[in-house]
């Protein structure tokens, strides 16, 4: 479990710089995330984290700067951002599965449209996904008929369909009860333990700790350490870090 | 009374004006339905251009009063630019142009209906569906419009009960609907114009009370739980 940078990173970031309006978002961001890694991006409300996450897939487009994702930059829009996205799995806070279709309709639906696969081909991966997330009972409800747990674990399956090449998470359990977190963390922790490359913004430590290769840690729009989990909980170099550890560890 | 009933409804083929009127109104429907989903997507999609058009086009079409647009289609696209729509006769024509005011007219409020229901849609949709591939005519084809229809049902039935009554203004191009043959039966029967009222305001409530109920009833039947 050593950070380290290969030629064939899944995701590259350079001097990336975002502003919303007058405020600097993301400050000169560089890193490279290798392929089958698991990183966690901490920090406290505001960091940038989540902007970070979502200009990886550009629902937030940026600045300055260059995102590579599997050796490709990332295309400005149209025909190749959709093909780039379709390779990227996201996991929002708020789930965001389709209010109108029923749990295993949403995660067929890019497989038959995007992907042009089959219906039955389709369905069947489908029924494989929800079985593995757990809720392949709840196939044939609305979003809005499952748990908070459930809905994520719908979503995760959603964004799978599409054999994705990195799965984005951004904030996955913040939205959820305390009761469901573990089932979603579960779900996480078994995809990274398959080898998927995983970017995940998260405030659950267990998770960092458990599954994760290594720790980004953002405050300010910069990424003020960048190391293993064990190194970043016991040995916090930066005062930002000591002081974001000493808030949330104590309780 | 009956006698009077019996007497108007024999001497003028009230049902027949009425059939025109209901022609109208449908076909009205189904091409304001189509072409007001087409400006919404145009006023939501990310090409200027398109947005420009269908702002423009909407500001003038809908501040025009609907008599000045139906008379401009039959004097200036048919006596004046020849355009009949492939009708033959003067009746066929004008039942046509009728067709395209009434459509050209009633599809902004479609369109504008529309646009609030867009509006009800929580942006996480469309960027959940953005972040799985999704194209622009996806995202609105098969995640956005589906749910914004669903939420404007009420809305649209209160436009396609306006686009029934506003079919009366077809009069204005003779348009032999309802309405004109109000107008017949009300110079001719001057003696019993309580009665001719009657029928004729009774008449659009019998076409435009089912649309609003069921419209209704499809409006809960439909929705989508959040």
């Amino acid at each position: 479990m050593t950070v380290e940078t290969s030629t064939a990173a899944m995701i590259k970031a350079s001097e990336v710089n975002k502003f919303f309006g007058d405020l600097h978002v993301l400050k000169d961001i560089n890193f490279e995330v290798p392929r089958g890694q698991v990183v966690v991006v901490l920090g406290p409300s505001g960091s940038g984290k989540s902007t970070l996450c979502r200009a990886i897939n550009r629902l937030e487009p940026v600045n300055s700067g260059v995102i590579h994702v599997d050796g490709k930059e990332l295309p400005k829009e149209g025909k190749a951002l959709a093909a780039l996205r379709a390779d990227v799995g996201m996991v929002f806070q708020s789930f965001n599965l389709f209010a109108h279709k029923t749990i295993v309709d949403n995660v067929m639906l890019a497989p038959l449209k995007v992907r042009k696969q089959k219906k039955p081909e389709a369905r069947e991966s489908a029924m494989q996904l929800l079985e593995r997330v757990g809720i392949a009972d709840q196939s044939e409800k609305y979003p809005a008929q499952l748990s908070g747990g459930q809905q994520q674990r719908a979503a995760i399956a959603r964004a799978l369909a599409m054999r994705p090449k990195v799965m984005m998470f951004d904030e996955p359990t913040s939205a959820l009860d305390p009761e469901m977190v573990q089932e979603v963390l579960d779900v996480m922790t078994n995809l990274a333990k398959e080898g998927m490359t995983m970017f995940v913004v998260t405030h659950e430590m267990g998770f960092a700790r458990r599954a994760a290769h290594r720790v980004m840690f953002m405050a300010d729009g910069e990424i003020v350490e960048d190391t293993t989990p064990d190194d970043f909980f016991t040995n916090p170099k930066s005062d930002r870090a000591k002081d974001f550890l000493s808030k949330i560890l104590t309780h | 009374m009956v006698d009077d009933l019996a007497f108007l409804f024999d001497k003028y083929n009230v049902v027949a004006a009425f059939w025109v009127t209901v022609q109208l109104a449908v076909l009205s429907a189904i091409g304001s339905l189509i072409w007001g989903t087409a400006l919404a997507a145009m006023r939501v999609s990310p090409v200027p251009i398109m947005r420009g058009f269908a702002a423009v086009y909407i500001n003038a079409v809908r501040n025009t009063p609907l008599t000045v647009i139906l008379v401009g289609s039959s004097l200036g696209l048919w006596q004046t630019l020849g355009v009949t729509l492939a009708g033959e006769r003067a009746t066929e024509v004008n039942f046509r142009l009728a067709i395209l005011g009434l459509v050209a007219y009633t599809s902004c409020f479609v369109c504008e209906s529309l646009r609030s229901g867009i509006n009800t849609v929580h942006v996480g949709q469309a960027e959940a569906a953005r972040a799985l591939g999704l194209n622009f005519g996806q995202v609105l084809g098969r995640i956005v419009l589906p749910q914004a229809f669903r939420s404007v049902i009420g809305p649209l039935a209160s436009v396609l009960i306006a686009l029934t009554k506003n079919t009366t203004i077809a009069a204005a191009i003779s348009v032999a609907e309802a309405a004109a043959l109000m107008k017949t039966m009300v110079e001719n029967e001057a003696h019993l114009l309580f009665l001719v009222t009657v029928i004729f305001a009774f008449g659009f409530v019998f076409l435009t009370l089912p649309t609003g109920l069921i419209l209704g009833w499809v409006s809960k039947k439909v929705a989508v739980k959040r």
